[in-house]
């Protein structure tokens, strides 16, 4: 009962009343940086939130380059829309949705089959999006009724076991209409059309950035205004204790179901989107690691917060760019990496403590450095960092020549470390946080810089379970107590 | 959808019944390491009400575990050790690595989480799930690892007694079966760790505990059990087993892949689900028939199809019977 991060005093606390779970944050308002920044950020309405971001989102298109556009701003706006729809399922009527990403997918290829010279069809945009909204809202409702009756682990398999089946359907090229393999198989399907609207056409990615960004305004104020409903009002009942909203008469199913088919119908809209940006459509977009990428917005942000997911996007989105292995930015790459461990040590508390890591952090790797120099030999600590890391060249181990199993031993005892430092507590902890800090930095020189595709998704997935552990809130959710 | 019934019709006339008996054969043999894993997640199903995704990804470390043994004693072509003591090492080294893998995912990704609202553990499971892929795809350089078990013990050339045939059936026919020494391996084993965990689970002091944990967990806290160190026996158990089918699979089908956990993990779900969750026997039964249906659905209709006949056989079972074969109606308590 003690390991309840709800209840850190082992107090009992009873009832799902924002009053209760909000007591204390309220005692630790107001003290300090923090206090400050929460009382201005509560005590600035919500419009003037949206009008600030759009602002300095609308001003984005006359400084990026069309690249960056492209890969900032739009892709963002993209998983914003993604995480939206998300945040309905999970986050509002608290369902577990893993194939999410397949009615993205099927709305990404119902769009490209209806504007492409894949079947000949070339529909203009204001008929096939909501066409395809409709559809896709439909094959919600469809999986949904599958296991409507049953817990939301039913519903996560069945969904899950869905993407899945969806992924293997579209990469096959079996399934044949009108003489046209309906998914083009794993060559997907190429040359869609741009989007159109009553006859314009939008061209450029400024065009599409400002459509998406119009797009995106609309769901959030539709959203905004769906959670403020009778029916938002249902969906948290739902989420917080079906059996309870059942006997108060609130139909569950009918709600399940609608949340269900409202998430694939913004699913299918951002996969009309995704095929129009694109100008092409292929399995691999709608692969797990997509719908790991969705699910880190939303709950990064904090579930059933509007603000949240926008953060989330951003953050998200920013950090897989540089990550991501075609993005050749070790520099970047390394700042983002030291910057989030300075971001770690300065939210240790008092911040003496995190300055004496810091600096223990900094004379333990001189240190390791000196003692590998001397016992294992110069060929042992003579390897460069890559591209202009040299001034790590003193501190982190790097081997010239690489040493069997030397790279997997040290990710090996990086976790372990990890588990053992997790594992005591009190100044145990404390003393264990310099080694592994440096740990922390020697396995990324060694090995994650240069995986850094890998890297993006192991820190997504230990993102998930640490903050599901520490703040299952998220950034700016609010914080949740469980009916005893 | 013509073309495809067409052509299962075709398939069905020249493979014939020895075709099928081949299929069957797979099926079984298929089925029986779905149901070590399907057993996994009803077993941990049964005692914290969660779905463990990490499941799948713990019987994928198993198959590697094996395989570093395997490497570590020459590799398949020059053994530094016999086929018999290897072969039990290899089970031993992935039962314990994948079972202490178990335990630490519990203590350190659900135990935080006891309390907490039901779909936090699932995005934490989810985490661990995404988290040991990746680990897997660092460490292994995202390249297939190959136990080779058609050289396995062998010299000079000649395949190993692995690949062996035990007796062959439908001799004459152009189909002919033969049961290979690997296959009555998997079976035999898989079949002694199932009775060997209902025997625990029914007979044994520890079992009660189990059983009790799972039923009412506050309840058996008061009655003296410690659930907690319950629990991690039962997620060592359930990791172990898990870990002993990614050795199997290993000997059987060769390769092993980073990825591998993720699919075998749903259809084993499934397994456990269309026998009905919570249930030890209804995850033995389902493991087989998923193992069949997948072995003939790939026979007759085509391999790329077998995925999703399965999860047609999924959804079905939740319309039709969403307690699975074996399993009960739980009543909500509330």
């Amino acid at each position: 009962m003690n390991d309840s991060p709800n209840t850190p005093d082992g107090e009992a606390r009873i009832g799902v009343d924002s009053w209760v779970a909000e007591a204390e944050e309220r005692q630790a308002r107001g003290r300090g940086l923090k206090g400050y920044l929460r009382i201005g950020w509560e005590r600035t309405p919500d419009p003037v939130k949206l009008i600030v971001f759009l602002g300095f989102a609308a001003s984005l298109p006359f400084w990026l380059s069309e690249g960056d556009l492209y890969s900032f701003a739009l892709l963002t706006m993209l998983y914003l829309v993604l995480g939206l729809g998300l945040n309905v399922v999970v986050g509002f009527a608290g369902l577990l949705d893993l194939g999410y990403v397949a009615f993205y997918g099927i709305g990404a290829y119902a769009y490209a089959e209806l504007s492409s010279d894949h079947y000949g069809l070339h529909w203009p945009a204001e008929v096939s999006i909501p066409l395809v909204m409709i559809g896709t809202a439909f094959a919600g409702l469809v999986l949904g009724f599958s296991s409507r009756r049953l817990l939301g682990d039913y519903l996560a398999i069945v969904t899950l076991f869905f993407g899945q089946a969806f992924l293997v359907f579209a990469n096959t090229s079996d399934p044949v209409i009108a003489g046209v393999d309906v998914t083009g198989g794993s060559n997907g399907i190429a040359n869609i059309d741009k989007l159109t609207f009553f006859g314009y056409h939008l061209n450029s990615s400024k065009q599409e950035f400002f459509f998406t960004l119009i797009v995106f305004v609309v769901l959030l104020t539709a959203l905004h205004f769906v959670n403020q409903s009778r029916t938002g009002r249902a969906w948290r009942a739902l989420r917080e204790d079906p059996l309870a909203a059942a006997a108060l008469t609130i139909p569950v199913n009918r709600l399940k179901l609608t949340a269900f088919a409202l998430g694939a119908s913004i699913a299918g809209l951002a996969g009309c989107m995704l095929a129009a940006i694109q100008g092409s459509v292929v399995a691999t977009n709608f692969t797990t690691t997509v719908l790991i990428i969705i699910y880190a917005v939303v709950i990064l942000g904090g579930l059933g917060s509007l603000a949240g997911t926008i953060l989330g996007a951003i953050v998200i989105n920013v950090s897989y760019y540089y990550l991501a292995p075609q993005n050749d930015h070790p520099d970047i790459k390394r700042w983002l990496f030291y910057g989030t461990v300075l971001l770690f040590a300065a939210l240790i508390k008092p911040f003496w403590k995190g300055i004496a890591v810091l600096a223990g952090t900094i004379a333990f790797g001189l240190l390791a450095h000196a003692v590998v120099a001397e016992w294992a030999g110069r060929s042992w600590t003579s390897g460069h960092p890559i591209s202009g890391g040299k001034w790590l060249a003193d501190w982190v181990v790097i081997p010239r020549v690489s040493h069997g199993n030397f790279n997997n031993y040290l990710y090996i005892g990086l976790v372990l470390a990890i588990i053992l430092c997790l594992s005591v507590r009190g100044w145990w902890r404390l003393a264990l946080l310099p080694p592994i800090l440096y740990l922390v930095a020697v396995v990324w020189e060694n090995v994650l810089l240069l995986n850094s595709g890998i890297t993006a998704l192991l820190l997504f997935g230990a993102m998930l379970v640490a903050l599901m552990t520490v703040r299952p809130q998220g950034l700016l959710g609010t914080s949740r107590v469980e009916i005893v | 959808m013509h073309v495809v019934l067409g052509g299962v019709v075709d398939t069905v006339r020249t493979l014939g019944w020895s075709g099928a008996a081949g299929l069957l054969k797979n099926g079984l043999v298929l089925g029986s390491l779905y149901a070590l894993i399907a057993l996994g997640y009803t077993m941990v199903y049964g005692i914290l009400k969660l779905l463990n995704f990490a499941h799948g990804d713990v019987y994928m470390v198993g198959a590697f575990l094996g395989y570093g043994v395997l490497t570590a004693f020459g590799g398949p072509l020059n053994l530094t050790l016999g086929m018999v003591p290897l072969i039990l090492l290899m089970f031993a080294a992935a039962m314990g690595g994948s079972g202490v893998l178990g335990v630490a995912v519990e203590r350190f990704a659900y135990r935080p989480l006891r309390n907490a609202p039901r779909i936090a553990p699932l995005i934490s499971a989810l985490g661990v799930a995404i988290f040991l892929e990746n680990s897997a795809q660092l460490l292994t350089n995202g390249f297939q690892y190959n136990y080779d078990s058609f050289d396995l013990g062998g010299t000079n050339g000649q395949p190993g007694p692995l690949i062996k045939p035990v007796f062959t059936l439908f001799a004459n026919s152009p189909l002919p079966v033969s049961v290979s020494v690997i296959d009555v391996l998997i079976l035999s084993t898989a079949v002694a760790l199932m009775v060997g965990l209902i025997v625990l689970v029914n007979w044994s002091r520890f079992g009660k505990a189990m059983r009790a944990t799972a039923y009412d967990r506050e309840a058996a806290s008061m009655m003296g059990i410690d659930t907690d160190r319950v629990i991690s026996k039962t997620f060592f158990i359930a990791s172990a087993l898990a870990g002993a089918a990614g050795v199997m699979v290993g000997l059987k089908l060769g390769t092993t892949f980073f990825l591998m956990g993720f699919v075998a993990g749903l259809k084993a779900f499934t397994a456990a689900v269309v026998g009905g969750i919570g249930s030890i026997p209804g995850a033995v039964v389902g493991g087989l028939l998923i193992g069949v249906v997948e072995s003939f659905a790939a026979g007759y209709v085509g391999g790329q199809w077998s995925d999703i006949v399965v999860f047609g056989l999924l959804v079905l079972f939740m319309l039709v019977r969403p307690t699975g074969l074996l399993g009960s109606h739980a009543i909500q308590k509330v």
